[in-house]
């Protein structure tokens, strides 16, 4: 079974900063990262290759320094890596990179076997969009499957996948036909920790590279910037609250009287508020709240 | 059924400004997706409402809600509140092979709908059906898709402006679907306020075939199992939130916040970290990368108040912080601080609401 995972290599954007005058991002110095959703992709795609056989490919588009994912992610386990890096795609939003991934994915099937799935995360930290994966799912008419929590049954031979799905509410549990796109859901594995000869391996592997051309990619029209249907035309800081917090005076005062002192305060402020706890209060009768 | 007209997108570069094709000028009116799995209405569908009434009002179009479901039956009371909750049209897709939410039918559905009816305007909430369904109604159209907006309006040219957060929430940006139509985006529950019932309130329903009969999907659901009442985290509907954070030290100090929000009737919550040491369930995560809240009343307890925290309680009437940093950024944008140590101040806290509580429930 040949697994293809979807990755992109993110900022660490816990370590972002903004310049304080000029208001422009100060990438310089940011690590980067494998988009930490994607990781539950991978590890899912893993765990299946070791149960099922086949391969694991990993395929992300990118500048060229996005090699540095996917040799992280071969360190993992993968078996194989595709860069997809061309100036053309620079600027892509949602609709133009599942197109390019799109593309790329036809040229994966052609060239080391047609994929029974695809994973992508459920969505990345620096875009945080979610709609990648279910592109992907339209223009390669995939059966899709979004925040899976469980992959409870796959048999290869009858290409059927069992999974459950986070949805509103409840958990669905779905039935669909090989091949399927499926975003897995954060927490519902840990990725692995990777083993001596997969680090020795994903340092001397040849990743493959293509350019828009390299992936068949005829129409640039539909890439980057030209076939994006969004426009950012603004980037701005938040408004910073002209007022600070009002710092209860808590100077000579024993614990029990900040506590008082604060819940006087409250109950100033948003007077409907004390109703509201008795109101809840009458309901835990009989409950500790009426033996305090 | 009527073969819906094929939009085509614009030919060449999108550009930055306004060149609206021919065939997109028709395209009017502001849409709502209304999510009404298993008989009710997600409550993020009548926010969307009150935000799509001010953009249509602007723009001096209808707002149409679309409720689609298995049966007439299951749809009337959505419809019904559809009106209610402000919409001057609904359009409705019924077929049983709508029972239950499914990618390829729904997005069949409301695809065929936009090439027939051709809305300017698609709103969707930023559920997991939302995300899941508008991700593919964009690709199939081929046109613009804002996730996770946090504020919609109406520019000089007539285009929606939709703002959302970028680079992990540390900037907002404005963007713009200029040359194709309909201008979709996604908006996460509670992110926008509730608009007012008008009670009895109804209007004109458009229905529309689906054309497509259940041997059509490839997916089948198999069960649904609800989550327990008890376990389901309600925090994003909750009125009074209380939250722990790092300066909490550890998952037992943590129960100190589960205490007061046990007196209180409260949901609780806390930050990222807290998810990621496994304290507290990722239901639990407020912040913009876990649950937006508009309580009113929110206690953080040791949370410093990141910007990701932060996009996530904005909307609460009144902010608590119990920090031991009087500079925390929280500060920034909480109403009232206690400068202390939280362990100290959550069970002085939870004593004094018992005893009030108590006493004046006793007195009442
Ligand atoms: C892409 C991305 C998405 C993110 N999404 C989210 C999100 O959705 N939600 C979220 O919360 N975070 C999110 N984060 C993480 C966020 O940036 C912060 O790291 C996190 O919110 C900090 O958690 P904290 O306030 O609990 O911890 P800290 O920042 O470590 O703050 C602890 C606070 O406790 C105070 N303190 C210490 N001791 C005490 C004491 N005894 N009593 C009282 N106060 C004390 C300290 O002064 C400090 O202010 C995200 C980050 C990224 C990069």
């Amino acid at each position: 079974m040949h697994i293809v995972v979807c990755v992109k290599q993110v900022p660490d954007s816990a370590q972002i900063r903004v310049h304080p005058v000029t208001n422009t991002i100060m990438r310089q110095g940011v690590p980067t990262i494998i988009n930490p959703y994607d990781l539950f992709a991978l590890e899912e795609a893993l765990r299946l290759r070791d149960k099922f056989g086949g391969e694991v490919t990993v395929l992300t588009m990118g500048p060229p320094m996005a090699e540095d994912s996917l040799r992280k992610a071969m360190t993992f386990g993968a078996d194989r890596a595709v860069l997809l890096t061309d100036r053309f795609f620079a600027g892509s939003d949602t609709l133009a990179t599942s197109f390019a991934l799109a593309e790329a994915l036809k040229k994966i099937g052609t060239d080391f076997g047609e994929p029974s799935i695809v994973f992508t995360g459920k969505q990345t930290i620096d875009g945080d969009t979610a709609q990648v994966g279910p592109g992907i799912a339209k223009r390669l008419k995939l059966n899709q499957l979004t925040y899976v929590a469980k992959i409870s049954d796959l048999d290869p031979d009858r290409e059927t996948i069992t999974v459950e799905r986070r949805a509103e509410g409840g958990i669905q549990v779905l039935e669909t036909r090989l091949p399927v796109l499926v975003t897995m859901l954060e927490g519902s594995n840990e990725i692995r920790r990777g083993s001596l000869e997969d680090a020795l391996r994903a340092a001397k592997a040849d990743v493959v590279k293509w350019s828009a051309a390299d992936a068949g990619i005829e129409d640039l029209t539909k890439c980057g910037l030209r076939g994006s249907p969004t426009i950012v035309k603004k980037i701005f800081s938040p408004d910073p609250r002209s007022e600070k917090a009002h710092p209860i005076d808590t100077t000579d005062l024993s614990m029990d009287d900040i506590a008082q002192a604060l819940m006087d305060e409250l109950f100033q402020r948003q007077p409907e508020l004390e109703g509201e706890f008795l109101r809840f209060a009458a309901t835990q009768f009989g409950q500790e709240v009426g033996h305090g | 059924m009527a073969e819906a007209p094929k939009a085509k997108p614009a030919a060449g570069r999108a550009g930055t400004k306004k060149e609206l094709p021919d065939h997109f000028k028709a395209y009017k009116h502001v849409w709502v997706a209304i999510e009404c799995e298993h008989g009710a209405v997600h409550p993020v569908s009548f926010e969307l409402l009150c935000e799509g009434r001010k953009l249509a009002d602007k723009r001096g179009v209808e707002l149409a809600g679309v409720v689609m479901g298995g049966s007439e039956d299951a749809i009337a009371e959505a419809v019904a509140q559809t009106f209610e909750y402000g919409a001057d049209v609904v359009y409705t897709v019924v077929d049983p092979v709508l029972t239950h939410y499914r990618n390829e039918p729904y997005t069949k559905a409301m695809t065929d709908l936009v090439n027939t009816y051709q809305p300017e305007i698609l709103l969707l909430g930023a559920t997991n059906l939302g995300r899941d369904l508008a991700g593919s109604v964009a690709t199939t159209l081929l046109t613009g898709l804002t996730a996770d907006c946090t504020e919609l309006a109406i520019d000089d040219e007539g285009s929606l402006a939709a703002t959302r957060p970028t680079f992990g929430g540390s900037l907002l940006c404005t963007i713009f679907t200029l040359n194709y139509r309909p201008q979709m985006a996604t908006v996460r529950p509670r992110v926008m306020s509730m608009p007012e019932r008008q009670e009895g309130k109804r209007g004109k329903v458009i229905s529309h075939p689906l054309g497509m009969g259940e041997d059509d999907v490839v997916t089948k659901v198999l069960q649904f199992v609800a989550d327990r009442e008890t376990d389901k985290a309600q925090l994003p509907y909750a009125d009074i939130v209380v939250a722990g954070g790092l300066g909490l030290r550890s998952a037992e100090n943590f129960q100190l916040v589960k205490n007061l929000a046990a007196v209180l009737g409260a949901e609780y919550g806390g930050s990222r970290p807290l998810v990621q040491k496994g304290w507290i369930s990722a239901d639990r995560q407020i912040g913009q990368t876990g649950k937006t809240i508009r309580p009113k009343l929110y206690i953080a307890a040791g949370i410093s108040g990141a910007i990701q925290h932060r996009v996530g309680v904005e909307g609460a009437d009144l902010i608590v912080a119990i920090n031991t940093d009087a500079n925390a950024p929280i500060m920034d944008f909480a109403n009232l601080a206690i400068i202390a140590d939280a362990v100290q101040v959550l069970p002085a806290l939870t004593e004094a609401f018992r005893k009030h509580l108590s006493v004046n429930r006793m007195a009442g």
